[in-house]
C-alpha cells in the first residue's frame, strides 16, 4: 500500500530534522532525518541497541535531544502529549493484582486524572467498544494478572487507543508472541488504524510479519537511519551503508533475512530475521 | 447469647477506658493501613516498608531518650527514612541493596538507643512498648494527631489513586500520559511512611508492616476489584485488630498471670489466619462439596 499523493502534501505527522540523542559517551541517534506522514502504518525495524527505544522516547518528550528538532503534529515534542497513544513492549504484572481486564483498558480513559475513578454510563461504553474492537471482550472480566502476554498486550492496544491518539507508537508488540498471534496483532493494528485515519510506528526486530501492512519502513542501525519503501531499504547496499559493513539481504519463500557480514553462519549475526529461522535469537 | 459474650469478653471490657480507646485507634489505623496496604502489594514495597518502620523504632527511641512523645520520633524520621528509600536508586536492585543497608543501620541504633533507655532511664518497659506496641497506654492528643493524620492520608491517597495506579503498573506508560510519575512516587511513600508508624504505635515498630501487608495480602486473593479487595482489606484489618484487643484483655486471666500476653502477638496471629484462610478459599468449597456429598450418601 503507497500512500495517497493527496496525503503526502498534508503536514506530517512526525517531522525529525538533524536529530541527535547522545547519552553519556555513547551517539545513539546519529543526525537522522525522518517525515511521516497522516495514516502511514510504519515499521520500526534495527537490531538491539539500534536506538527504536531511544527514538520513541525522544517521539514521547521522555528523552531529551542532543542536537536538531522532533516536531509532533507541527509542535515540539513534549511529554504527557495526549495526541500520542503509547504502548509499551510488556507490563510486568503480579498474578494477584486486584484489576481486571477492563480496569487496565480503562486507565487510557482516565488514568491520568486525579481523585478516585468513578462509574459513568459514557466511560463503561467507550470501555466496551474498545475492548470489542481488539477482541478482548472475552476476557474483560478476567484477573489481568492471569492473562497471557498476547491478552494483555490487546488490552495495552485498547488502553492507549482509549486515549484517542493521532498518532500510535508500539514497542516491540511482537516480540512475546509466537508467530500466529504475531501476525493477528499485526493485522488489528492496522485495521484499527486504518478505521481511525491513525498513523502507526511499529517497532520491530522482525520485518516479516508487518509485510502485508506496512507504508514504509524505517531502518535504524548504528544511529543512523533509512527510511521508504520496503524494497528500497531491504538491499544490500542501503544496509551495509547504514551498519557501516557489509550486509546481505536474503529472500527465502518471500520471507526477507539480513544476515551480517564479518562473521557470517554465526546465529548473533543474522541481524533482522524470524526468531525461530535461529534457535530463538530474540 | 449473653453466655457467649461472657466466654468472649472478659469481665470489665466494655467498662473499660483505655480499651475503648484502643479498639477506636486500632480501628482508625487498620482501617488507613487497609487501604494504603493494597498499593503497597500492588507496587511490591513491602521491604521498604520494614526498612521504614524499623528506622521509625530508632527514632521513637531516640525521642523517648530525649523525653519527647515517642509518636513523633516514630513519624518524624520514618518520613525522613521514606524520602530518603525513595531517592536510594532508581533501579529494583540497587533499591533493594540499598533499602537493605539502611534497614541494617537502623536496627543497630534503635538497639542502642533501647540499650540506653533500658538502663540508664530504669524503664524496661520503654523498649517493649517501642518494639512491640502501646494501643493500651496511648494518651488522648496522641490520638487527635493519629486521627486527622489517617484523614489527611485518605484524602491525598484518594487524589492521587489513578495516577499512583498507573505509575504502579508501569512507570514509563505514565510517564509517557504526562504523569509526574517521581513526585507521585515520593507522595505515596510519605503517606506510607505515616501510615506504618500510626501501625507502629498500635503494634509496635517489629510487627507494623504485618498490619499493612497481611490484610492486604489476603484482600488481593479474594477478589480482583479494586475496590472490593480494599474494603475486604479494611474489613479484615480492623477484625484482625479488635479480635486481637479481645484476646490481649482476656489473656490477663492466662498463665503465667496477671500480666496479659501483648497485643501485637494476637493480632499477627489472627491476620496470618485471615491470609491462610483467603490462601485456601477456593480448596475449602470443594472440601465442603465432598463433605455434603457424602452427607446425602449416607443418610
Amino acid at each position: 500500500m503507497t500512500v495517497p499523493s493527496a496525503l503526502t502534501k498534508q503536514n506530517p505527522v512526525l517531522d525529525i530534522r538533524k536529530l541527535s540523542v547522545r547519552l553519556g559517551d555513547n551517539d545513539i541517534l546519529k543526525s537522522i532525518n525522518v517525515q511521516i506522514q497522516p495514516g502511514e502504518f510504519i515499521g520500526l525495524i534495527g537490531a538491539n541497541g539500534a536506538g527504536k527505544s531511544t527514538l520513541l522516547k525522544v517521539i514521547l518528550g521522555l528523552v531529551p535531544v542532543t542536537g536538531g528538532s522532533v516536531a509532533v503534529l507541527g509542535k515540539p515534542a513534549r511529554r504527557g502529549n495526549r495526541l500520542i497513544g503509547y504502548v509499551p513492549q510488556k507490563i510486568h504484572l503480579d498474578r494477584d493484582i486486584p484489576l481486571r481486564g477492563r480496569d487496565l483498558a480503562a486507565l487510557g480513559f482516565d488514568g491520568h486524572r486525579f481523585g478516585i475513578p468513578l462509574p459513568s454510563r459514557e466511560k463503561r461504553r467507550r470501555v466496551d467498544e474498545m475492548l470489542v474492537a481488539v477482541d478482548a471482550a472475552g476476557y474483560a472480566d478476567a484477573p489481568v494478572g492471569k492473562l497471557s502476554g498476547g491478552e494483555q498486550q490487546r488490552l495495552l492496544i485498547a488502553q492507549a487507543l482509549l486515549t484517542v491518539p493521532r498518532l500510535l507508537l508500539l514497542d516491540e508488540p511482537l516480540s512475546n508472541l509466537d508467530i500466529g498471534s504475531a501476525y493477528e496483532v499485526v493485522g488489528l493494528v492496522s485495521r484499527l488504524a486504518r478505521d481511525r485515519g491513525m498513523t502507526v510506528i511499529l517497532v520491530a526486530h522482525d520485518m516479516n510479519p508487518l509485510l502485508p501492512v506496512v507504508d514504509r519502513v524505517l531502518y535504524l542501525a548504528d544511529g543512523n537511519a533509512a527510511i521508504g519503501q520496503v524494497d528500497d531499504i531491504f538491499r544490500n547496499d542501503v544496509l551495509s551503508g547504514l551498519y557501516g559493513y557489509a550486509v546481505e539481504v536474503l529472500r527465502v519463500n518471500g520471507r526477507i533475512l539480513v544476515v551480517g557480514g564479518r562473521d557470517s553462519g554465526d546465529c548473533g549475526h543474522l541481524l533482522s530475521a524470524e526468531t525461530h529461522c535461529c534457535g530463538g535469537i530474540a | 447469647m449473653s453466655h457467649l459474650a461472657g466466654l468472649l469478653f472478659a469481665r470489665g471490657f466494655f467498662q473499660n477506658r483505655e480499651v475503648m480507646d484502643a479498639l477506636l485507634l486500632g480501628g482508625i489505623v487498620a482501617a488507613i493501613s487497609g487501604v494504603t496496604g493494597i498499593f503497597v502489594v500492588i507496587r511490591s514495597q513491602s521491604f521498604a516498608c520494614h526498612a521504614i518502620s524499623d528506622m521509625g523504632g530508632a527514632g521513637a527511641a531516640g525521642a523517648f531518650l530525649a523525653g519527647i512523645n515517642t509518636f513523633w520520633g516514630f513519624l518524624t524520621i520514618g518520613v525522613l527514612a521514606a524520602i530518603g528509600v525513595e531517592f536510594l536508586g532508581d533501579r529494583a536492585r540497587e533499591r533493594d541493596l540499598a533499602t537493605g543497608i539502611i534497614l541494617a543501620v537502623a536496627l543497630g541504633v534503635e538497639a542502642l538507643f533501647l540499650y540506653f533507655a533500658a538502663h540508664f532511664t530504669g524503664k524496661v518497659g520503654a523498649p517493649m512498648l517501642i518494639l512491640f506496641g502501646s494501643i493500651f497506654v496511648i494518651d488522648p492528643s496522641t490520638v487527635t494527631v493519629v486521627t486527622a493524620l489517617s484523614i489527611a492520608t485518605a484524602v491525598v491517597l484518594g487524589l492521587i489513586y489513578r495516577p499512583l495506579l498507573l505509575c504502579s503498573i508501569d512507570p514509563e506508560l505514565a510517564g509517557t500520559r504526562g504523569v509526574p510519575v517521581r513526585i507521585i512516587s515520593l507522595v505515596f511513600i510519605i503517606l506510607l511512611a505515616v501510615v506504618v508508624e500510626e501501625g507502629s504505635l498500635i503494634i509496635g515498630a517489629l510487627l507494623s508492616t504485618a498490619l499493612l501487608i497481611g490484610p492486604a495480602a489476603a484482600a488481593v486473593r479474594l477478589t480482583h476489584k479494586m475496590g472490593w479487595a480494599m474494603l475486604w482489606s479494611v474489613v479484615l484489618g480492623m477484625m484482625a485488630t479488635w479480635m486481637g484487643i479481645v484476646l490481649a484483655y482476656d489473656s490477663f486471666g492466662w498463665p503465667p498471670g496477671g500480666r496479659g500476653w501483648p497485643v501485637s502477638f494476637f493480632i499477627c496471629v489472627v491476620i496470618l489466619l485471615f491470609y491462610l484462610l483467603a490462601r485456601l478459599r477456593f480448596k475449602l468449597p470443594r472440601l465442603a462439596f465432598t463433605l455434603a456429598g457424602r452427607a446425602v450418601q449416607d443418610a
